[in-house]
């Protein structure tokens, strides 16, 4: 498995190339979904519940309908029949019944958008109200154990709490927060004899291809999907939600016309998921010394009571730190809410916030360095599974990190350093991701008019698949990057697996590598014009043998006013141990991009419900605060060399969510030690400093 | 109601009927095909749609089409082309201050406005008094561009990018 690449002279992996893409980006010229230039489009709006859970009695649509441009009113009386495939999200139109505020009941598509909009806001819905349940808490008497996750008990936890001298046991909470990339959801949709064809902000366009195949029973080949450039995703655009299926419903009405649909910035609170709010319990039992003898987090999530999702935050705990004793639990409360979906590090984003808070409540409880607390309980193997690591340098982060930082002049006492009235602190947490690979992806290489033509259907939405399969299968094949052209984002090209679960580069870029080497056995180094090989990804014996994962440690530097609590973050540093790195530049991005949204988690993001009506309260960019740029002062990433032989042929780990992983805890734990107010829910913002 | 205008969009002249209703960015997306102002909030809070009406910057959806009769707007793809890069455009590529791409042509035209506002001397928020003269150090870069989000995190890089536009210009 190991260094397949090492026989080639590497020159473009590891090189700091700009972005491919860059030109067409930076110059708007780039196509996004809803950009492609198609003729006589209409344009669809849709009408979405008002209430949280009952039934549409009745539509009145006659003022609708005489809005000069409206070419109909689509509701579940005239939406074609889907099939059912299990996903009750997408069963769009099926049915009178409302789930959740804000769920699709309809759609207007008329000429223009101003036209279809005004005719939404004049479609009257009468309905049968029901009761409706939205309060979140670790309270309530019906909360249940999801299959996906039963309870994971090493030891005796509660034991080892009874013996400890010394004990952490506290309740963390992370809100509900909204993935928010800049493009909206957004679908073309037109729908001819030959079949249907998407334009679609997606993070995998062959999923799309056979979901929607499967739920309007077409042959897949008969359904194509376009999605050269995508806006961002973090998730939200990895499994699909209601809009495209509106849209593709909306387009069967209006055979060979493209049916329009973007989201506006409201209905992306209602429509296409969120990360769903925890709160976590975590018990720490440790020796004087800090030592851990009993690691434990139970961790409640919510989910919709019409579709389970898991936010599998007790994952971490897995993984990070050696104790004999061990209890990891899941519970999901059933709301009437939508469906909550993947958030840039489902699982381990939020569950890396309350252990690693706890992580150095305890450090400060034993009176020892937190760096070195977390030295001290490195597990030789993975501790749930008892598996090598494939590579493990969490140590050397610490140490690089803490080097870089200059932790060692810490003065460990909270609340001693005042400047300019500014309370100022330092804090540390460590990050993990694991190394994952998804299977199911094929590339073709073909040789003609000189140059290799790469094709695989992957996407890239800001990650930088473009710049960097171009890198690797240009060594794959030992040519320069100019002699590569990349085709991605298509579904008409051979099949990939979705951006997800920091997956994608090294699971196409395996792919991509196994193709060039069948090329070359096949065509040797001077292939005729019109040579070509396919190949798919190899299985990887060694993901059975050894628990595989990247990670990192993150500094912060906290500044929190003394009179009105207004918290700064002026220094973030992140040092990551993430296998090889394919592009210096756009890894840097990756991880700073992490470390920002992490930020942004630590100080602003909260999806406010408002349990009487059921919905989102600040659903817009003016009330739903993400991180700006005056919010980033000195931010930091780098990471160390690792070479690691097992995790795939590139020797890389995926790197688009460690960056995340970790960085609310680290400024959290910096404010604690700015000021001695220890924090233990998100956002932080000046109340807890005020109290 | 509708109404006739004439827009000119990167330094082409376009004859345009108009819903009154219709924002200018909707005008440039919807009827010229000019996509390089983004649509992210479409309500000014994020500025993926910044463009340069009459030389200065503003949020393409907060404009009607029909109040821009005759004027001069300039968007990204306006400022420079691949082979011709504008400064800034320039910039944030060798400084990977993007990543997905969306926000950038606002950020970008965000930018260049801006650099005009700091040489016409006019004061910001970053917490000089008002009547210096301004001076772009980064603490005034990362408050003259917090009007353009960007999810994907690229800040940083974009305050070095512009940062190092600013010195090319110079």
């Amino acid at each position: 498995m190991s260094g397949l690449l090492e026989n080639t002279s590497t020159r473009a992996i590891g090189a700091d190339i700009g972005r491919v893409d860059g030109p067409a980006k930076v110059t708007g010229t780039a196509t996004y979904a809803f950009e492609h230039q198609l003729n006589a489009p209409a344009y669809l709006h849709p009408i979405q519940a008002t209430v949280v859970r009952g039934r549409v009695r009745e539509f009145d649509t006659r003022d609708a309908e005489a809005v000069p441009g409206v070419l109909t009113v689509l509701t579940h009386d005239n939406a074609a029949r889907l099939a059912d495939i299990g996903d009750a999200e997408l069963a769009v139109l099926q049915s009178d019944e409302v789930a959740h505020r804000g769920q699709v009941i309809g759609a207007v598509l008329a000429e223009t958008p101003e036209a279809a909009r005004q005719a939404v806001r004049l479609v009257r819905v009468h309905y049968e109200e029901r009761s409706h349940d939205v309060r979140f808490s670790a309270a309530r008497t019906d909360l249940y154990t999801p299959g996906e996750a039963e309870d994971d008990e090493q030891g005796d936890l509660a034991g080892a709490m009874a013996s400890a001298p010394v004990t952490v046991d506290h309740t963390y909470t992370t809100p509900m927060e909204h993935n928010n990339p800049m493009e909206p959801h957004s679908t073309i949709a037109v729908w001819e004899d030959a079949g249907l064809t998407l334009y679609e902000s997606t993070q995998g366009v062959h999923s799309v291809r056979s979901t929607m195949a499967e739920l309007f029973g077409l042959d897949p080949e008969r359904v194509r999907v376009i999605a050269p450039h995508v806006g961002g995703g973090f998730g939200s655009k990895g499994p699909l939600h209601p809009p495209v299926v509106l849209a593709a419903l909306a387009a069967r009405l209006l055979p060979g016309r493209p049916v329009k649909l973007a989201l506006t910035r409201q209905q992306m609170f209602d429509l296409v998921g969120y990360r769903s709010p925890t709160i976590q319990r975590v018990r720490l039992a440790a020796e004087p010394d800090g030592r851990l003898t009993g690691i434990g987090i139970d961790v409640t999530a919510q989910t919709a009571r019409f579709k389970e999702f898991l936010e599998q935050a007790g994952k971490p705990t897995e993984v990070m730190y050696a104790a004999p004793n061990r209890r990891i639990t899941h519970r999901l409360a059933a709301l009437d809410v939508a469906p909550p979906t993947w958030m840039r590090a489902p699982g381990e984003c939020p569950g890396m916030f309350g252990p690693e808070v706890a992580m150095d409540e305890l450090a400060v409880a034993c009176g020892v360095d937190p760096v070195e607390l977390r030295v001290r309980n490195e597990p030789g193997t993975e501790p749930a599974s008892g598996r090598p690591f494939s590579s493990r340098n969490l140590v050397a982060c610490l140490r690089e990190g803490a080097r870089r930082f200059g932790w060692q002049d810490r003065d460990p006492e909270p609340r001693r350093r005042m400047e300019d009235g500014w309370l100022v602190g330092t804090g540390v947490a460590a990050s993990t991701y694991p190394t994952g690979q998804m299977p199911g992806s094929v590339a073709a290489v073909r040789f003609e008019d000189g140059h290799y033509h790469v094709r695989i259907g992957a996407a890239d939405i800001g990650t930088g698949a473009w710049t960097v399969l171009t890198q690797i299968a240009a060594d794959a094949l030992g040519v320069p990057v100019t002699a590569v052209r990349l085709r991605i984002g298509d579904s008409s090209l051979p099949s990939a697996s979705l951006a997800g679960g920091s997956t994608g580069t090294v699971s196409w870029g395996s792919t991509i590598v196994a193709a060039a080497q069948a090329f070359r056995e096949r065509h040797g180094t001077a292939p005729a014009d019109g040579a070509e090989a396919r190949a798919g990804l190899p299985d990887n014996p060694n993901r059975e043998r050894y628990a595989m994962h990247a990670f990192g440690a993150q500094f912060a530097e906290v500044r929190v006013h003394a009179d009105t609590g207004e918290v700064r973050v002026p220094r973030l540093l992140g040092v990551f141990a993430a296998g090889r790195i394919v592009n210096p530049r756009t890894a840097r991005s990756q991880f700073i991009g992490g470390m920002t949204m992490g930020l942004s988690m630590a100080l602003h993001e909260d999806s406010v419900v408002d349990p009487r009506f059921g919905c989102v309260v600040n659903h817009d960019l003016a009330e739903y605060h993400i991180a700006a740029n005056a919010d980033v002062v000195d931010l930091q990433a780098h990471w160390i060399d690792e070479a690691d032989p097992y995790v795939n042929p590139l020797g890389a780990k995926g790197i688009g969510e460690i960056g995340i992983v970790g960085t609310a805890a680290a400024i959290v734990n910096a404010a604690y030690h700015a000021t001695g107010v220890r924090v233990r829910e998100l956002p932080m913002t000046l109340e807890h400093f005020l109290a | 109601m509708e109404s006739d205008i004439i827009l000119r969009v990167n330094g082409r002249e376009w004859p345009l009927r108009v819903d009154t209703r219709t924002t200018l960015l909707d005008a440039l997306r919807e009827r010229l095909g000019v996509t390089s102002p983004k649509k992210g909030c479409d309500h000014g809070q994020c500025g993926a749609c910044t463009v340069l009406l009459d030389g200065r910057r503003i949020n393409g959806c907060l404009v009607l089409a029909v109040a821009c009769d005759g004027s001069e707007v300039v968007t990204a793809e306006g400022l420079g082309t691949d082979g011709e890069l504008h400064p800034v455009q320039q910039a944030f590529v060798d400084h990977d201050g993007f990543q997905c791409g969306y926000c950038t042509p606002g950020q970008v035209c965000s930018a260049v406005g801006m650099l005009e506002e700091v040489a016409a001397g006019w004061p910001s928020a970053a917490g000089r008094p008002v009547a210096d003269t301004p001076v772009l150090d980064d603490a005034e870069i990362r408050e003259r561009m917090s009007g353009n989000l960007c999810r994907c995190g690229a800040y940083a890089n974009i305050v070095t990018a512009v940062r190092a536009a600013k010195e090319v210009s110079r």
